[in-house]
């Protein structure tokens, strides 16, 4: 190892903070799952059953959001309708 | 159930039950064993009366790690199935006084674990130790949750490492969910991180999560950091827990650990790469 690779070695070999970076993402998702009711998933696959009903969507275009505040939830619907 | 002060344990004047610590981690391999066997020995070295429970159904090794394996005769499943007492089963540790090790049936299934069961082992324990600690198998089928269920202190081992984090998180999500505290409505599980096979080294070099990212990550006290040490497996080779082998760095870093498991307040060691004096690296020491 000669001496320039000694000062280059901090940027080059740092996989540790694409490590953290990772697990920060990865860590917030899943703890916003965990506190996520039971029901949520089938709840939104009914909501979207309905919708089907009458519009044409796929999955993707339904999300829902459970947000907790300190007095009240809000249930978050979003759905993204096809152009016409 | 009991009413008792927090942190208070093992006092004489008043009897309280004894406390129940989980050694815990999610993923496999991370150090639960070598931990509970460490932390368990620790206890009993200052004077704790206290049993290690191998909680690994069907995959024992505690008894390894301890150096007791020829001397099972009855395991924890026997206990449960009524086909022993916890007296018999109980194995003395030939070093350490005050310390007791009940060992994992090898040949039983999972589901010999029930709840009731279980409790009713720990409740008998509980009258006459101080410290129980259930040294929980990886994973988080029945016999990871049968572990944590009944504890009033958590022991998250993890290593620096991404599956290892991620796994310590979930179980910290059990944790706060799936246990007798939180379903009592009592004070929630007692968290505390054990980072363990660290390499200040490696840290330095920026291809190992540090210490303090470990700690952000996973927002919990921190209460030891064991330095990956061949120590470790020298220990274990002979069946001698870590912490006895008080010349090394782990075993003064897992002393460490259980004197702040205490509430003593003692500075983290071995986080910094040790510099070699020049006569060391002229003589090639390590």
């Amino acid at each position: 190892m000669s001496i320039f690779d000694y000062f280059r070695s901090k940027t080059k070999n740092a996989s540790a903070s694409v490590a953290k970076e990772r697990l920060q993402i990865i860590v917030a998702h899943e703890r916003g799952q965990r506190q996520q009711p039971d029901y949520l998933p089938q709840m939104q696959q009914e909501i979207l059953d309905v919708i089907r009903k009458y519009v044409a969507i796929d999955q993707e275009s339904v999300n829902i959001q459970l947000e907790n505040n300190d007095h009240c939830s809000v249930l978050e619907l979003n759905v993204t309708l096809p152009d016409r | 159930m009991n009413t008792r002060e927090p942190g208070v344990a093992g006092r004489i004047e008043e009897r309280v039950l004894a406390k129940i610590i989980v050694v815990t981690s999610g993923k496999g391999g991370v150090g639960k064993t070598t931990s509970s066997a460490a932390i368990g020995t620790g206890l009993a070295l200052r004077g704790f009366k206290t049993a290690i429970i191998d909680f690994d159904v069907g995959l024992r090794n505690l008894d390894l790690i301890m150096g007791c394996e020829r001397r099972v005769v009855y395991d924890f499943v026997n206990v449960l199935n009524k086909e022993a007492t916890l007296n018999q089963a109980l194995i003395k540790d030939k070093r350490t006084p005050n310390l007791f090790i009940l060992p994992a049936s090898q040949t039983r299934d999972k589901d010999a674990l029930t709840q009731e069961g279980v409790q009713a082992v720990l409740n008998e324990l509980s009258r006459d130790f101080d410290y129980i600690v259930c040294d929980s198998p990886a994973g988080i089928e029945k016999g990871a949750q049968m572990a944590l269920y009944y504890a009033d202190i958590a022991v998250v081992v993890t290593n620096p490492e991404v599956s290892s984090v991620r796994d310590s998180d979930r179980i910290l999500g059990i944790l706060q969910s799936k246990t007798r505290r939180v379903e009592a409505g009592e004070d929630p599980v007692e968290e505390h991180l054990l980072l363990t096979r660290y390499s200040p080294a490696r840290v330095q070099a920026g291809e190992m999560l540090s210490v303090q990212d470990v700690e952000d990550i996973l927002a919990i006290p921190l209460i030891g950091v064991i330095p990956e040490s061949e120590a470790v497996l020298k220990a274990s080779n002979q069946g001698m827990p870590v912490i006895l082998d008080q010349e090394t760095e782990a075993g003064q870093a897992y002393s460490d650990a259980v004197a702040r498991l205490l509430g003593d307040q003692v500075e983290h060691r071995f986080l910094e790469v040790q510099k070699k004096g020049f006569f060391k690296r002229l003589l090639g020491g390590k």
